[in-house]
């Protein structure tokens, strides 16, 4: 048990630390290293906009109407909440979901190469809360979010 | 331990929508197990890669809060009939996955 532990904590540190000098000798551009590797640090933060100067080195983000959050406004299952994001902007690089009221508010990251500004997943919520989407187009950070109620408990509640 | 991954494709609104279905547990490291009151490992697919004809679409990053047996969509715009899906996961205890489809 300890040792499985501390095997999982040696590899998350060494691969932060990897990154986080590669991205600061400028060797690699913030999108290639999420490319790269898992972005353990991004996963791991406990706000948004820790997670999101993680993901992108910035908590600046602009609100656009482009972006449609196809969410239940109340969820039955709290441990599987249906989520679709599509947007009409132009040029996607990437879709990020994140739960403010989550213990880690990043649910996934989707880097995409060419594909429509389009992602759908199911998740799991710990209580009510805002669901932020952020759509990296264009070089520019784009949000949009919706309040999601949760009744019951999140993990087998 | 397997994982069965399924893979659907569908035309949606003028596009080719791909959706991913892993068997997977999705453990957070979070639940305590009832019967040995001790907590369950962390468990979870990291990275999803899915490649149309050979080149990367999308690359998604999961984290712990995806939930269990997850469902994952995306969408191309310029797949044609006959084009190769082909999709590949790993997960945090180094377990890998994956599926071959033809639109």
């Amino acid at each position: 048990m300890t040792l499985i532990n501390r095997r999982t904590f040696l590899q998350s540190t060494l691969a932060g630390s990897v990154l986080a000098v590669a991205a600061s000798a400028g060797l690699l551009t913030p999108t290639r290293v999420l490319a790269a590797a898992w972005p353990a640090g991004a996963f791991e933060a406990k706000t948004i906009d820790d997670a999101l100067k993680s993901l992108y080195g910035t908590t600046t983000t602009v609100d656009s109407k482009a972006i449609t959050i196809t969410a239940p406004p109340q969820a039955e299952n709290s441990a599987v909440v249906p989520i679709t994001v599509s947007t009409t902007l132009p040029n996607v690089e990437s879709i990020a979901i994140l739960v403010a009221g989550n213990p880690n508010p990043l649910v996934a990251n989707a880097t995409l190469f060419g594909a429509a500004g389009f992602f759908s997943a199911r998740m799991k919520m710990g209580k009510t809360s805002d669901v932020k989407v952020i759509v990296k187009a264009g070089g520019k950070l784009h949000s949009a979010s919706q309040q999601i109620k949760v009744t019951v408990g999140g993990c087998g509640g | 331990m397997e994982y069965p991954t399924k893979l659907k494709i569908r035309p949606k609104d003028g596009a080719t929508e791909i959706l991913v279905l892993v068997s997977h547990p999705m453990e957070t490291g979070l639940r305590v197990d009832a019967k040995t009151k001790e907590k369950v490992p962390a468990h979870f697919i990291q990275t999803m890669t899915i490649q149309l004809n050979g080149k990367d679409v999308a690359v998604a990053d999961l984290g712990v809060a995806i939930s269990k047996d997850p469902l994952i969509g995306v969408s191309v715009a310029n797949a044609k009939k006959g084009d190769k899906v082909n999709v590949s996961w790993s997960d945090n205890q180094g377990n890998k996955g994956g599926a071959d489809e033809a639109v």
